[in-house]
């Protein structure tokens, strides 16, 4: 067994969600477990916890990031968005109303992935093709819907969101 | 399935991590980059490592230079999104940048580096075929100090480098492109995403309609991406025509020495290391603009 210290809970500062929270953390905690249950924000799910679904993808510094391969105490001192800041002042997220709009969803599953993903590409390119759209999701899997939904959804919102 | 308990540890310099994993040298210590590899095996217990020495927090190891004489030399730290995105890497290195989107999917990328990628030197990884095929060269760096490493002695086995347990992978430099010279990344994979089963990188270089030069590097046939060398001899000086690249394909098959796994047997990969080889050569040479007139691609 390691002798050295950092095996003990660490001190770690992220702001998620804008809000700052400060805690003591094991260096093995994932960051998606540190969400879910260090801070109690269940909307960010977790699958196959090895990289695969990205049902675990949250924003961290502007990136989509799938959750379960960073540590917690990687994201110290960052800026983390999860799916629960999506809406604002209980608005939905032009993404989270296209994807209710055009059936993206089924079990809901895969959706906080989905729209953090979206989020970020759309941020990247606002005015997608459908051949991008796939492209730009294929880090995220659904079990349900057979993606067309998905890929019309984001479509939709792009055409919101450039409004 | 959770992590097994490990001490972590973040350096702020190389010096600081390369002194870090010399007093650990001994104690099952593991870089940690971009975790797009190395994090599944730990979730899933297959890697237990007592030490991860977090690289993420060294600034200087995520550049991207263009030095003067039109190669590239970039960190190891630099995430394959970012290169994928760069317009340097696009002129300067198209090889590369045409391989980068067939690296798992965007979300890897974004946090995957081109250092974790040949670092961990998986025989079917896309990076470690282009860093042969264009004789990068590979800056290392220990105790000893800094040593460079051409990318012909890097890869040693299955998942192992000429990377010791105390030194850090900090650079790839890839030499300048031939003027007018063509390249093709082409592969055989079971979707969108995954690794290869076969994966080829070809460079061509025409004059009047000849080969002056070719370039040809496998992955997925052998443990360690291979060059075909004497496939790409034989096609020195001949015309480029699809019989000539189709006989290049069969001698750079019947070279290789595929190991069996799920997703083909020897015989099945030799075939398609056959078929993919000569659809590089086409494309790299269509790609190719014949030389005597104007240089650059
Ligand atoms: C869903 C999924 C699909 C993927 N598909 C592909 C694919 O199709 N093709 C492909 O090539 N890869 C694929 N990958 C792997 C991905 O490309 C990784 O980014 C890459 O293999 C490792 O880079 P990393 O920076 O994440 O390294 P890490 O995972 O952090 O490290 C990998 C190994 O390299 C060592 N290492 C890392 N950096 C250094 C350094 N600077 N010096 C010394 N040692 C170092 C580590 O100790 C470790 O042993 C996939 C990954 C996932 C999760
Ligand atoms: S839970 Fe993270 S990718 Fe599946
Ligand atoms: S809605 Fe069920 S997995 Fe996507």
């Amino acid at each position: 067994m390691p002798n050295g210290l950092p095996i003990m809970p660490m001190p770690v500062a992220m702001r998620v969600d804008g809000h700052l929270y400060e805690r003591a953390v094991e260096p093995r905690r994932l960051l998606c477990d540190y969400i879910r249950q260090d801070l109690g924000l269940t909307g960010t799910h977790v699958g196959c916890e090895h990289g695969i679904c990205g049902a675990c993808t949250v924003i961290v510094n502007g990136e989509a990031v799938k959750s379960c391969l960073m540590l917690a105490v990687q994201a110290r001192g960052a800026d983390v968005q999860t799916v629960e800041a999506l809406a604002q002042n209980g608005q939905l997220h032009p993404l989270q109303e296209a994807f209710a709009e055009h059936h993206a969803l089924q079990c809901g599953f895969c959706t906080p992935g989905m729209l953090m993903a979206a989020l970020t590409f759309l941020n990247e390119n606002s005015d997608p093709t459908d051949e991008q759209i796939k492209l730009g999701m294929d880090g995220n899997l659904c079990r349900c819907t057979g993606y067309y939904n998905i890929v019309d959804a984001i479509r939709a919102a792009a055409r919101m969101m450039r409004v | 399935m959770k992590p097994a308990p490990f001490c972590y540890h973040a350096p702020a310099s190389v010096a600081e991590a390369i002194s870090l994993l010399r007093d650990l040298r001994d104690e099952d210590a593991k870089v940690l980059a971009g975790g797009q590899s190395l994090m599944p095996m730990v979730n899933m217990r297959l890697a237990r490592p007592a030490h991860l020495v977090d690289i993420n927090g060294i600034d200087d190891l995520a550049h991207i230079s263009c030095p003067d004489d039109g190669g590239l030399a970039i960190g190891a730290l630099t995430r394959q999104r970012r290169l994928e995105r760069s317009a340097e890497v696009a002129r300067r290195a198209p090889l590369l940048a045409e391989a980068l989107p067939l690296i798992g999917d965007r979300l890897v990328r974004s946090r995957g580096t081109i250092g974790g990628s040949l670092a961990h030197a998986d025989p079917t990884a896309e990076l470690p075929v282009v860093a042969v095929a264009l004789d990068a060269e590979i800056g290392v760096v220990g105790p000893q100090g800094a040593r460079p490493v051409p990318s012909s002695q890097f890869f040693v086995s299955v998942l192992t480098t000429a990377v010791e347990v105390d030194e850090l992978l900090v650079e790839v430099r890839l030499p300048p492109a031939t003027p007018g010279e063509g390249y093709a990344f082409v592969e055989l994979a079971r979707q969108h995403g995954a690794f290869a089963i076969v994966a080829v990188a070809a460079s061509v270089a025409l004059d009047d309609g000849h080969i002056r030069e070719a370039r040809i590097a496998l992955g997925g046939v052998a443990p360690i991406p291979v060059r075909a060398w004497e496939a790409e001899e034989a096609l020195r000086g001949q015309p480029f025509i699809p019989e000539t690249l189709a006989r290049a394909a069969e001698m750079t098959a019947a070279a290789t020495d595929p190991m069996p796994d799920v997703h083909g047997s020897p015989e099945y990969r030799r075939a398609m290391a056959a078929v993919h080889t000569r659809r590089a050569l086409q494309l790299a040479g269509d790609r190719a603009t014949s030389t005597g007139g104007a240089a650059g691609a």
